[in-house]
Parts: C-alpha cells; structure tokens; sequence
C-alpha cells in the first residue's frame, strides 16, 4: 500500500498536484488554495447547500467532503461554467444559460446562495435537460434560499433548460411593471452586480484575504446568566500561533456599544454581569482558524450562577431580579385614543384572546464576518457587510477612542440581512485586535456563533381585546404587549414601538388604548427584523379580526372592509392619512381572484375527495407597515453623483444593499432624471469614506429616503451641467438636453466624457452632492403624523391540513401589496415571493426555541427555514397609489409582504378544521391533539 | 485540532484492515462522512487521528442481482440506490428510505454502511433493510461473516460490530410473485432534525390473504426491533378495516415509543404508528397486487 504523496485533481479543467493538508475539506482548498471563492459557506454543517460543487457529475457538498476524497476527481466550481471565448482584442465570457435566466428571471437578491443554486441546477440539467417542477424541487430540496426567490428560481432553470434543449437564447420572462412606468423607472432592470453573483466572481467580506492576516475567534459566556469571577488567559496565549488575547482590560474607552442605548459591554469584565449565552468574554487572534479555536478552548472562567429571567412575562413581576442596574423595563409605550371604556360599554360583543409569537432568527446564509486592517497612513479600515456603516463607524470609534475620521468602514456585499445586521458583531472584536497586533484580521463567525449571538425576533406575547357593533363596525381595541428583548436594548424600543402602534390594524377605530412593556430577559438580545414588531402585532389582530367575523356572522373580508384604513381615516396614534392608503383596493384584488379561484365559499372546508385525510380551506388577512423611521426621529439620507471622466455617472450613498434590489433603484432614479440609460450609471454604496451617509437600512426606508436623495442629487447635478454647458456654449438653458451618454446643446451632441474632461481641465470637479429629509414626523403621543407613509396589504392562503399527522401546507396564496409605485418591478417581484415564503417559514417552519436562556437551536439541522418544497404558488398585484412625498409616489415593499401571510395561514387552519392557532409557530402535534378534543366533544 | 492528521484512500478490504491494523490510534473507518465528519466537527465525537475512507472498494460500491440475492455494497451512495430501477423492482421499501435520507447532495456521500453503522435507531436505510429482513455481510480481519440485520446493534448510536470490522454490504432475496414493500415516515419542521416516526413494511399476498408481514419501526427503543406483536395478527389474515384495526390495538399493546423532548410526545407517536401502518401496509398491498 502505498501513501498518497499529493492531491491531484482536476477544477474546472486545469489539473493540480497539491500537497495534502490535515483536515482539509475540499472547500478550504479551493477557497483558500485556489482562491476560487465563489463557493460559498454558509453552515459547514451540511444544511445549506452553498458550498454545492459539482464533482464528476453529481453535486456535492464541499463544505463536509474531504479534499483529499477529490483525488482523482473531476470538479466543476460556479467559476467553471461561464466559457471564455475569443481571443486577446476579442475575448469575451459567454454565460451558462442557467446564469443568464438566473438573472433574467431576478431569481438573484443578495447572491450568497447562488452559486450552490446554479451548480445544483447544473448537475440536474446535465442528467436531466428536461426537469418537471417536481424534479426540480426534489434536486433544490436542500439548496437554501434566504431571500427566497424560490419561484423565480424554479422559472430560470425551466427557462435555462428550454435554451439548452432548443439551443435557442433564454426566453426572459414576463415582469408585472408598474402602471404607471416612466422612461426608466418602473421598468425591468437587470441588476447591476447579477454577472458578477451568477459566476462567482461576487466578493463578499470572507472572500477577502489579507497577506499575514490572523484569525480571530470569541471566547462566548455559554451561561445565561451569572457574574464572571475568574478569567484566565494564559494558557491561551501560551500557545503556539497566538498572537493576542484581549479581555475586558484591554478594551481602550468606551466599555460598551449599542445602536441608541449603549448597554452592551464590549467583554465583560471581571466582577461584572453576564446577561446571555453570547456574551464576550475574550478574544483571540492567532495565525490561524484552528489555532484560534483552540485557544478560546483553553481559555478558562468562573463564575457565580444568577438566576434566569426567561420571559417578558417574568421580567416584568415585581420580585424578578433586575438583569440591568436600571431595571428590566427597557420602556413601556403607550397608545391612546377616545376612551376605550366608553368604547366598550357601546359594544354589542367584545371578545379578548392572548396570543404568543416566538423568536425567529434571521438565517441569512451569509454568516458575520468582519476584517479589521491598518492602512500605511495607519487608518483604520473594516470590512464588513453591514446594514448601518455610519454607525458601525461611530460605535467602533468610540470603543476604540479613535476620532471617526480615523475610522473607515467599507461595506462589502451582504449576503442577507433582514435586520440582523445591523448590530455590531464582529467589528469592535477585530478592530480591536488589529489595534493589538498592527496585522489585519479577520473575525468569522461560524454558523453556531451566529445563531446564539446576533438579536432575533422579539417573542412576543399579545392579549388583545375588540369590541365591535352587531353591524362589525370596531368601537374599541385594546391591547397589552410584552416583548422580550434579550438582555441588551439593541432596537428593542423601536421594534416594540412598531408593534404598540400597529396592534390594532390597519382600521380606523374610535377607541384605542395599548400598553406595550419591552423587557429585557436573559435571553438573545432581540432586534431588527423585517416586519419589525408589526408581524408580531398584525398575527393577532387578525386571528381576532376572524374570530369577530366568526362570532358575528359576517363575511371575514366585509369585516375587514367596513373598517379599513382609507384615505382621511385617523389611525390609532391620530395620524390623519391624506394619500396613498391602497388597502380597499389590495382588499378588492385579492377577492375578486380568490372568487375567481375558489368559488363562492373559499373559507368552507372541503375534503380531498381521494384522500379524506386531508382538508383544504382558504384563509384570508389585510396589513399595513410604516415606511421610514418616523416618530419624530429626524429621517435624512445623503447622496452624491459625479459625472466621471469616462462619462458615466457614480451615484454614492452608505445605505446598504442586502439582495433588496437598491443600486437597480438609485440606478434606475438617477437614470431617469439624467437621461441617460442604466449602463451610464454606475452605483456605490456603502463606504464611509467615500459615500455619504445615508442612514440605516431598515423600516423600509431605502427606496424612499435614499430614492429620494438621489432623486433630487440628479436634479442637482442636471442643473449644474445645464448651466455649465449653458454659459460654455452660450445657449439658453431650455435648449440643453441630456441623451444617452451625450449631451444636446442645441444642435449640437457633446459626449459626456468631453464635457467631464473639459470640466475638470478648468479645476471643476463634475460633482454634487444632496441631503434629503424626509417629512418631518411627531413623537409617539403627540398625535400629527407619526409616519410619513404606509404600505398595505391583502393576502389570501389555501391551506392543507392533514387531520392524521397534523401536518400542514401551503399551496397557493393570492397577494396584493399596495407600494405607491413599482420602481424597480424585477426587485419588487423577488421581495413579495421571499416575504411570503419567509412568512410560511414563521408560521409553519422556524422556531428558535430556547430553555432558561440557552439555545436549542443552535445549529442550522434545528433552526430550520423554509426550503423550496415550501413554495406556494403565488398570484401577485401590484396596487399603486403613490404617496406624494415618496420618489414618484413610491413607499416601502420590503417589510409589508411577509406580514399578512402568518395570519392569512392559521386563519385558513381555523376555517379548515376549527383550530384556533394563537402561538407561533404551528405545532403539527397540537392541531393534532385538538382534533382529538373536537373528536370527544362531538 | 484539525478533524483527522491522515485520510486514507484504501483499495480493498485486505488493504483496509492493514491500514486499520497500522494506523495511528485513534482510527475510524469512513464512507460517506455525513454522520461522522460533522459530529466531529461539532464536537460530539471525538477527533481521530486516523480515518480510512472505504469508497474506493470495488466490493462495497456493487449493486446487483447474485442468483435468488439481491446485494448492496456498504459504501455505495443512496442517491445510487434509490435510483436503482433494480432496487426499484425488488425493494421499494428500501428505494423509498434511501431518497428520503438528507438531500440530494447528502444522498451523493451518504452510504447504506453508514446508516447502518451509525446505529441510530430511526435511520431511514435501516429501518427499511429490517423489514427486508436484510443479512449484513461484514469483513474483519481475513474473514467474511453474514449476521442479520438485527444482530447489529447494541444500543442507541452503538452498533455490535468490532472496531476493524468492516460491512461490506446487504442481501436480501429478490422479490417474487405477490410480494411488496413499503416505507413512509413523518417529520417535524421545528427543533431536532430527526424523523419523529418511520415504518417500513414488506408482505407476501396470497389471494387476498396476507400469507406473510414484516414490519419495523423507528424508533422504538434504543435498536431497532420488528413489530412482531403487530406481525402476528395480521399474518394470514384478509386486507380489512378489521384486520388493521386489530393491528392498531395491537400497536397500542405492545409498541413501546417514548416522548422525546422537542421532537414528539408517546402519545403523538402512537398515533403516528396507527396512521402509518395503515397508509404503508395497503401500499405494500397494492404492489404486492401489481403483475410483475
Ligand atoms: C443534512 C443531513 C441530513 C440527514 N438526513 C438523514 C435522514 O433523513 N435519515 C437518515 O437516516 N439519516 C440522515 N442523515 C444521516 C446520514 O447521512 C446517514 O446516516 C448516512 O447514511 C450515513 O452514511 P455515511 O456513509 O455518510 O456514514 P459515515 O459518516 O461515513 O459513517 C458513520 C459511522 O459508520 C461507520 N461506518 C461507515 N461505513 C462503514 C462500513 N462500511 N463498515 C463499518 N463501519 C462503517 C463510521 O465509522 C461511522 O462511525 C443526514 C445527515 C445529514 C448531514
Ligand atoms: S456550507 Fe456546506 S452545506 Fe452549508
Ligand atoms: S439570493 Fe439566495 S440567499 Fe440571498
């Protein structure tokens, strides 16, 4: 027997002879050896699909594969399937059909996943150029996709396999555009970096590498709760390949961070509280990701056990201990309008309920990962994927007491968000130890780490009351919210305050009144996520707008109709809606083609007539969210464009792009207002040094504040060139026009290059910038417009409950999303198919479940999230009814989808089998013991 | 620490027991990896300084017909399995079981050997090679030795094969006139990603008399056992609602599940178990039914 001496493998159809490393799995040699990086790793635990590559034939997955098992072996990586062809002056790349219809389709958001989807496609098609939509699922089974653009995927790789067959070019689809579309906006758009995400070549932070950089891990509390007595770290830093070992000591200023309240201690401190599992407790930089893995393994603590605070309930009991000095009220926000006693003594029913939603994690497959290096002038730059770079700017500078301009935050490619990062996560950890070590490093956390630490969705608990007429008018709601917010405030306030002033729908209703605690607990921290608190409300004032249907008799969607929100209606925190309230019509869309499809009677049960097991029923529920930060928070973004030498335009801004779709947005505002096509503009985003601030990336905020800054930056930059080119040629400025790439100044075409490089000659740098400030909005309380905007929506699903194993699915779901208008229609297409899909992994999938503080589902194999098998077929409408202040009337579409579909569900499994679902998620189990129940009953 | 120092690519199975026999201790064998690279990975199982990795024995990668014997090697992939129109024919049972195991690109790695060797006492292979009433043949040292499938198991996550003893692979006889199987099971979205109750059944019909039933579920105890109780009163008797009533009961009496925190309650299970038989008893009927 003799040993194998080196690897040799074939990637992509170049041979290699590689020397064999300990350990290795194949996806480590070709990301890090062969730095083709656009295999991707999501879970290293198997779960995710990712790191799918394609070794003689069938797909793989390279993230649990042995490199050495590759010996011999012929693989086929995303980097391999686009042809270069052509030679020198003429070499061009010809994409793999499955890589143009992946764009074509948008079946592309942020793109981690993608390559994983591409080369699981690819070895399906190679063995089957002719897959039926089962076979297709049943290939994608464990292909994840966070952003969930399932049904455009499933149509790009039937589409992909048309062109394969016929030999013809991909057939692009039909996009619903909006109504009303202009030149450029409202139009299809490919996205600007879909090429560079369909062949790998897309760099996300963990693709960076830095010559002599560490590796830095973190050393977590794993307890729940306790006071940390001991801490010793040298054997840690007696290891070989350490370079740094950090603890709370050696944290240079401010000891804390935070989004608003900074309580989140940077490491704690000897003597000091650890308030959850995730808790730093010392960080490592060594020389490599196993050294440094070792080393926290050898870092050892003690500590005094406290008792755990497990829920907001708890939290909120007068003896509880006090996990924070201040307490553990975060805030307790108010609604109030009329008098809701009153309200109720007019009441001809009133019915009360409590319901419960459970935490959720944000599963994007792209997993934290920050890297901290020195610049020659000693600046500090991290690279990170991040939701608020402005404000990881200012929380890095602080701990680190660095003046801001000293800091530089460089956003990279985000491979999902949804919220969760927003927070810090990695950035003050590596920062610091570059500080430490003058080397760059990089802090990745793997997907264990990412599931214990970053903030989830605020479990909630909701008791609600309605009182309404014989008629179903509402007279008055009441609720009381406990939302637990882990144990550091993170967004809690804001996402808790979304919650209180949604919590009694999208209806006008005279009397209100809502008491919202936002507690802390020694849970996770709970943070942003989208729907932000309004999912949580909007699930049970939903399930008791049907319950009140029920009770009086009435059509659910003539009960939601008599109350909707419209135009001059005052909503619970006395805003007066003067435009764009589009909930009749989202109402009357979703009816008419749930008619249409289910006949008169979508909310009887009926049996399947080959399986009685089985019971089908439609269930139905309407929605509103906030666009912008509103609340009297000031609500700007800052944008710049320079019109380049080259003649194209670079519009900038720090807000980020998570797979939403915003550079095609900026890209398609700044064209229309500019003349010019999509390919004269070029976007950046998310460099604090070279783009300006542009505020977070949440609410829903990005198409409308950011929309709008870019909006009126062009307008500016048009009339600078007009009255340059105006004085320069001596013509009236009506006489100016902007085209395509040029400029026509009466008769004349200059090209945009020339008027650029003349420009700059005279020592004027083609460049404007803009702040927008979005309407000014009021406090909470003070009545007047609390939000400069709503979206709304109405959803219809059909449920299948099978009455033995309780188990359920969804089949199809009617949607109709009011957006005010349709920017960028191919974006808006891939929010609405991942909000709802995301919304049947909240009712149906995912529970992060927790016990006295520690997480079960601490692995991706236990936090489960939807996988295309879970795709619904959807029937989508776009509803325009434009907000005067919004970029062409436009609002916010990221949230809104996915908060009707929770509730359109456990409606549907009431209307089915008589089960009041009133906690998330559903338990096949429960439905089960239920019917058993309803069974002894009967 | 690195998961293993030496990955060994060994080409037979005296090859394999040298290599075992030579090999810096701790040493495990490896086929797929699925199970046991990630559980090293997450620290449920210790690190090995040696694994030899078994795919690259011809003998344990062959799927085929040998006289009155149908044989599956150790090491051949599931996916190959379950997409073998051979074992299509003669154990759907097993052709079931096998597409269920993870997804696609698990089911590329993943090996009946594994599944086996593994010892949970709901794999889905498993579970369907024990209704086969599959033998094992396994290989240690310089000798060939065939047990049944039963007699591999020790307890929960702990099979009764020596440490250098390596499977080789499963026959069972091919299916004839009359007979059929089945597998079905159900899962929980949330929590534990392990099935909450599998089945696996193969009959013979005679007429319209079940001549003969085996039937297994998982789990149902820390190994895996057949449903004998629930064999018995079914055999010889006619495909009714009596019949699988009697067999309900019967599961009631003498199947003994467990709750299993975040995953299911007894009482869920027994449910399960009831609904299942039923639903996977009449399609092994049925294909036991079709000509050929
Ligand atoms: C995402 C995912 C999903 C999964 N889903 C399922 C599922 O639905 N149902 C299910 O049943 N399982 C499931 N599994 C578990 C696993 O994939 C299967 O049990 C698989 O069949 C194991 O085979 P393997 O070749 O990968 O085993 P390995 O990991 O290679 O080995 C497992 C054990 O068996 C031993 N071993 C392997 N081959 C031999 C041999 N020939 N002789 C002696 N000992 C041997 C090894 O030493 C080790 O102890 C899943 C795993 C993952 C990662
Ligand atoms: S990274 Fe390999 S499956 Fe997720
Ligand atoms: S595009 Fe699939 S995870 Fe974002």
């Amino acid at each position: 027997m003799k040993k194998l001496e080196n690897i040799e493998i074939c990637v992509n159809e170049i041979d290699y002879s590689l020397p064999i490393i300990d350990g290795e799995m194949l996806s480590d040699l070709l990301r890090e050896r062969l730095r083709l990086t656009g295999t991707k790793i999501g879970c290293n635990e198997s779960e995710c699909g990712a790191c799918t590559v394609v070794i003689d034939g069938d797909p793989v997955l390279s993230c649990s594969y042995p490199a050495v098992k590759a010996h011999g072996k012929k693989i086929t990586t995303i980097e391999g399937l686009a042809k270069n062809v052509g030679n020198n002056g003429n070499a061009y790349t010809v994409l793999h059909p499955l890589q143009d219809a992946f764009i074509e389709y948008g079946a592309v958001q942020c793109g981690f996943c993608i390559p994983g989807q591409i080369m699981t496609s690819y070895a399906l098609l190679e063995k089957n150029p002719n897959p039926e939509v089962k076979d297709i699922k049943y290939a994608l089974k464990d292909t994840l996709c966070r952003c969930a653009g399932y049904p455009s995927i499933i149509g790009a790789i039937q589409a992909a396999s048309e062109s394969i067959v016929s030999g013809k070019p991909v057939i692009s689809p039909v996009i619903q555009t909006s109504k009303v579309g202009k030149r450029m906006v409202g139009q299809v758009r490919r996205r600007p970096d879909a090429i560079a995400k369909v062949t790998g070549q897309a760099i996300y932070s963990d693709d960076i590498q830095y010559e002599g950089m560490l590796h830095a891990r973190v050393k977590r509390a794993m307890i729940p709760a306790g006071i940390l007595t001991e801490l010793d770290i040298s054997e840690a830093l007696a290891l070989p390949g350490v370079q740094a070992v950090l603890t709370a000591k050696d944290v240079p200023n401010a000891k804390t961070h935070g989004l608003f309240i900074k309580d989140w201690p940077v490491l704690v401190d000897i003597g000091g509280p650890i308030r959850y599992v995730g808790d730093a407790i010392a960080v490592v930089a060594a020389d490599t990701r196993e050294i440094a893995s070792e080393a926290i393994d050898l870092i050892r603590f003690k500590y005094e056990p406290l008792p755990v605070v497990s829920s907001a309930v708890q939290a909120h009991l007068p003896d509880t201990r006090k996990i924070h000095e201040s307490g553990n009220l975060l805030k307790h926000i108010k609604v109030q309008k009329g008098m809701v006693s009153e309200g109720f003594n007019d009441a001809d029913v009133i019915l009360e309920h409590t319901f419960h939603t459970n935490p959720n994690d944000h599963a994007f497959i792209e997993p934290e990962c920050s890297i901290a290096r020195l610049t020659d002038e000693g600046k500090l730059e991290i690279y990170v994927g991040s939701q608020i770079p402005y404000s990881d700017r200012e929380q890095v500078a602080a701990v680190l007491g660095l003046p801001e301009s000293q800091v530089r935050i460089i956003g990279q490619l985000i491979g999902g968000g949804f919220g969760g990062k927003e927070d810090i996560a990695g950035q003050i950890h590596a920062a610091m130890l570059t500080m430490k070590t003058n080397k760059p490093v990089k802090l990745l956390f793997d997907r264990h780490e990412s599931l214990i630490v970053h903030p989830k969705r605020h479990a909630t608990q909701i008791n609600i009351k309605v009182g309404a007429k014989n008629d179903g008018q509402l007279v008055a709601v009441q609720t009381e919210l406990h939302g637990d917010t882990g144990a550091y405030a993170s967004l809690g306030e804001k996402v808790m305050t979304r919650a209180t002033t949604h919590s009694s729908g999208p209806y006008e209703v005279p009397h209100v009144n809502i008491d919202c605690y936002a507690m802390y607990t020694n849970n996770p921290p709970a943070g942003a996520f989208r729907g932000f608190g309004v999912m949580q409300s909007a699930f049970a004032v939903e399930s008791m707008m049907d319950s009140l249907a029920e009770e009086l008799q009435l059509d659910p969607i003539e009960l939601r109709r008599k109350n909707a929100l419209r135009v001059g209606s005052v909503t619970n925190t006395g805003q007066v809606l003067k435009d764009s309230v589009g909930l009749l019509e989202c109402i009357e869309k979703v009816e008419s083609a749930l008619y249409k499809k289910a006949g008169p009677n979508p909310f009887v049960p009926v049996q399947d007539p080959n399986d009685p097991a089985i019971v089908r029923a439609w269930g139905f529920a309407v929605a509103y969210k906030n666009t912008g930060l509103g609340g009297g928070a000031p609500d700007k973004a800052g944008a710049e464009i320079e019109l380049l030498p080259e003649g194209r335009f670079e519009v900038r801004s720090a807000s980020a792009e998570l797979g939403q779709g915003l550079p095609t947005v900026l890209q398609l505002i700044a064209s229309e207002e500019l003349g010019q096509g999509t390919e004269q503009v070029q976007v950046l985003l998310s460099d604090t040094d070279l783009t300006p601030d542009g505020g977070p990336t949440t609410a829903s905020r990005q198409t409308y504040v950011t929309g709008n800054a870019v909006k009126y930056t062009s307008k500016a930059m048009r009339d600078l060139l007009t009255s340059e080119l105006a004085e320069r040629y001596d013509v009236s400025p009506e006489k100016i026009e902007f085209k395509e790439g040029l400029a026509q100044i009466d008769r004349q075409e200059v090209q945009l290059s020339t008027i650029s490089q003349n420009l700059r000659k005279d020592g004027i740098t083609p460049k404007v910038s803009y702040t927008y400030w979005a309407p000014e909005t009021t406090p909470l309380g003070k009545g007047g417009d609390m939000h400069v905007a709503f979206s709304f929506a109405a959803q219809a699903a059909l449920v299948e409950v099978n009455t033995i194993t309780g188990e359920v699915k969804v089949p199809e779901v009617i949607v109709a999303n009011d957006v005010g208008f349709a920017i960028n229609p191919l974006g808006l297409k891939g929010q609405v198919e991942g909000g709802i899909v995301m919304g049947i992994g909240h009712a149906l999938v995912e529970d992060f479940i927790l016990e006295e503080g520690r997480v079960i589902t601490d692995r991706l194999a236990k936090y489960r999230i939807p996988s295309i098998y879970y795709t619904p077929e959807i029937t989508s409408f776009i509803v325009e009814h434009p907000t005067a202040d919004g970029p062409y009337g436009a609002k916010g579409i990221g949230e809104i989808c996915l908060i009707p579909t929770i509730p359109a569900i456990t409606n549907a499994i009431y209307n089915a089998i008589g089960v009041r679902v009133d906690k998330l998620p559903v338990d096949q189990e429960k439905i089960v013991t239920e019917l058993q129940k309803q069974k002894q009953f009967a | 620490m690195t998961i293993w120092n030496d990955y060994q690519l060994v080409y037979s199975l005296s090859e394999a027991v040298e290599a075992y026999d030579q090999a810096e201790k701790p040493v495990r064998f490896v086929s797929g990896g699925t199970d046991l690279l990630l559980e090293i990975q997450q620290g449920s199982h210790p690190a090995m300084n040696t694994l030899i990795d078994l795919n690259h024995i011809d003998e344990l990668r062959e799927l085929r017909v040998m006289g009155e014997l149908i044989f599956i090697g150790a090491a051949v992939p599931v996916s190959q399995i379950t997409n073998s129109p051979l074992i299509k024919e003669h154990a759907m049972a097993v052709a079931e079981a096998t597409g269920l195991i993870g997804g696609p690109q698990v089911r590329n790695s993943a090996t009946l050997g594994g599944n086996v060797a593994h010892a949970l006492p709901a794999a889905d292979g498993m579970i369907s090679l024990v209704a086969m009433n599959a033998t094992a043949i396994s290989y240690s040292h310089t000798d060939y030795s065939k047990k049944n499938i039963l007699d591999l198991f020790k307890g929960t996550g702990e099979s009764a094969l020596e440490k250098d003893e390596i499977l080789v692979g499963f026959e069972f006889p091919v299916k004839k006139s009359g007979e059929g199987s089945a597998f079905d099971r159900v899962m929980r979205p949330q929590g534990v990603a392990l099935p909450i109750l599998n089945i696996a059944v193969w009959l013979r019909r005679k007429g319209d008399v079940i001549d003969d039933i085996r039937i297994a579920f998982g789990p149902s105890g820390p190994v895996p056992t057949r449903a004998l109780k629930v064999e018995e009163v079914i055999r010889g008797k006619k495909l009714t609602d009596v019949t699988i009533s009697r067999a309900k009961e019967t599961i009631l009496e003498s199947m003994k599940f467990r709750t299993s925190k975040k995953r299911a309650t007894a009482e869920y299970r027994y449910l399960l178990a009831q609904a299942l038989l039923e639903k996977v008893v009449s399609k092994a009927w049925n294909r036991a039914g079709e000509t050929k």
